[in-house]
């Protein structure tokens, strides 16, 4: 059997053609490259498509961005596969040759991390929230099988899972050379790993997924852990943000505004259904109906949402 | 008595240990698509039941369970029994999740005037399959129903989700009592619906830790007898299937003024019980 030209094949003759004599960066830009905008001074972005990750968009789903310093680069996010990381190292090569030495992982989630081999050669440390590894080492077998299903076989073979080995426990700050960015460890909220990251100098905002917009935010965390941390999430005085699904940039904190009233209904409902001692399987099918015109993949993710949180408030 | 709990437990066991030797995963997921042919039951059940023939439950049993696993580690699943003297009463039941990594999520045993006719729970389910529920007659026949369902799409995966905080509350419980909506009849005449909770990780056990590439280890709820006054409601031998928290609403024939008490075990020895008074007037 002959196998048909892959991406993986295509870039291996690229290697190739780079020994020969071409040079690094026009190789990088002959590797076809995500769509960045730089939002800010040396802070670029990649707006995700508001979809499932499928093999058609190459789990191109969620924002990803990059921050240039005097010296070094840091990433936000490597893309939902190994395809998409690749594209996003293009897209920094495009824009600057300096070393890429930080690889921030927002949180677990398949759309944000299954890019991460992209970066091994890079040599870029993966940072991530202290919980990430153990979330990961829950989680990894069952993402790379079930999207097997989702993406295909092709576009997952060369998907690895990589925990992240500088971890974040509180606060702390990176520096890029001139330009410190500061990483925040959250609170279970959209998981128990939501990491923020914050670029001083332009006072630009990556959410992670503690932000959603258009996109119907999902729940693997803790809604009332999250409910109670938007405040602090409102009060850090950002010029601009990047929230991890939705446009890019977004006002801050206005960009919460829509996601803090979809959990107000959803929470609402669900806990009415407890007092009133609705089974959680009739509860779930009726909660925060009335949102449903304001988001995108509500009919995906909003059962789910409020199973999880019907688990959550009966606790209550 | 044909059948006690030793027994059941033994097999049980026997069941588990074969998902854990047995290269689960491969076997266990590689067939998530292959859609509604039974082969992983056809493979499974002789594990479980031996040769002892199956018949279909025929209303003895019916289960209820979502189309599609919305969250993989929240599947809410309903049973309900009918125990009328034709059909006999119900001695155990075996719920299965045919796909799962260890497919048996618990073998439930009845007290003999128990009268439980409903069962709820949550399962986690991990890929496309059948969740089926066997039923025991007291004349030894078993009697099976199932419903197949799908996998969740998206990121949800069947694992906790704040971990600390479950290990922080670890063997908390929770009993609400539904208040009775058929006014007028009398104790031990009417069902009492009750709901238990249980603060408990659950933890699968199958997963391995990327860093270290060992195993973590399993950490379950794998006992639980509830029981009122001196007589049994309800027995659970339970697995990893059974979601973090896990959870039973049922109903039961309940007498007035007799306490409640709950007895779980899990698989590192600790031992969590309690205990809830139960008046009339809540019946």
């Amino acid at each position: 059997m002959i196998p048909a030209p892959t991406r993986r094949s295509i870039i291996k003759t690229g290697m190739l053609f780079a020994c020969c004599g071409m040079m690094h960066s026009s190789f990088a830009r002959a590797q076809s490259s995500l769509t960045v905008t730089e939002i800010a001074s040396g802070v670029h972005a990649f707006r995700g498509v508001p979809a499932l990750m499928l093999a058609a968009n190459e789990g191109k789903i969620c924002n990803l961005g990059f921050i240039v310093g005097n010296e070094s680069v840091a990433v936000i996010d490597s893309g939902g596969s190994t395809a998409e990381g690749r594209e996003l190292v293009a897209a920094i090569r495009a824009v600057t040759d300096k070393p890429i030495r930080y690889l921030i992982n927002t949180h677990m989630h398949p759309d944000h991390i299954f890019g991460n081999a992209a970066f091994a050669e890079t040599g870029a440390t993966i940072v991530g929230h202290h919980n990430l590894p153990r979330a990961l080492a829950a989680r990894g077998e069952f993402y790379l099988q079930s999207y097997r299903d989702a993406m295909g076989a092709a576009l997952m073979a060369d998907v690895r899972i990589m925990p992240p080995t500088q971890l974040v426990t509180d606060v702390v700050e990176i520096d890029l050379g001139g330009r410190k960015l500061t990483l925040k460890a959250w609170k279970p909220a959209h998981t128990d790993n939501d990491l923020t990251v914050f670029d001083q100098q332009t006072a630009t905002f990556f959410t992670g997924d503690l932000c959603f917009l258009g996109h119907l935010p999902t729940m693997d965390g803790s809604l009332r852990g999250w409910m109670a941390q938007l405040g602090a999430l409102a009060s850090i005085e950002a010029q601009r943000a990047v929230p991890g699904h939705g446009d890019v940039p977004v006002n801050w904190p206005q960009a919460l505004d829509a996601e803090r009233r979809y959990f107000d209904v959803l929470a609402a409902d669900i806990r009415k259904s407890i007092a009133d001692g609705v089974p959680m399987a009739k509860a779930v099918t009726s909660a925060a109906r009335s949102e449903r015109d304001n988001w995108h993949l509500f009919d995906d993710y909003n059962e789910r949402n409020a199973t999880a949180a019907f688990a959550e408030l009966e606790w209550e | 008595m044909t059948f006690n709990f030793t027994d059941r437990r033994s097999r049980f066991a026997i069941v588990l240990s074969l998902a854990f030797l047995g290269g689960l995963a491969p076997n266990a997921m590689a067939q998530s698509a292959s859609g509604p042919e039974p082969t992983t039951w056809n493979s499974l059940k002789g594990d479980v039941f031996g040769a002892k023939p199956i018949e279909p439950a025929d209303g003895i049993i019916s289960i209820e369970a979502p189309k599609r696993a919305e969250d993989a580690a929240i599947v809410p699943v309903d049973l309900r029994f009918k125990t009328d003297a034709a059909s006999g009463r119900l001695k155990a039941v075996t719920l299965i999740v045919d796909e799962n990594p260890s497919p048996v999520a618990a073998v439930f045993q009845f007290g003999k005037d128990a009268g439980v006719t409903h069962l709820a729970t949550r399962l986690r389910v991990n890929a496309y399959s059948y969740i089926r529920a066997i039923a025991e007659t007291e004349d030894g026949k078993l009697h099976m129903t199932e419903t197949f369902v799908k996998a969740s799409g998206g990121c949800s995966a069947p694992a906790m989700k704040n971990q600390d905080e479950a290990l922080a509350s670890l063997g908390q419980m929770k009993l609400k009592v539904f208040p009775s909506t058929a006014a007028g009849t009398e104790p031990m005449t009417r069902a009492t619906e009750m709901q238990l909770m249980i603060r408990h990780p659950n933890n699968s056990g199958l997963q391995m830790d990327q860093v270290t590439r060992y195993y973590i280890p399993p950490h379950f709820i794998d006992g639980l007898t509830i029981t009122q006054g001196d007589r049994l409601i309800m027995s659970m031998v339970g697995g990893i299937s059974i979601s973090e928290d896990p959870n039973f609403r049922f109903d039961f024939n309940a007498k007035p003024d007799e306490d409640i008490k709950v007895d779980a075990a899990d698989t590192k020895g600790k031992k969590f019980q309690n205990e809830w008074p139960i008046q009339s007037s809540t019946l």
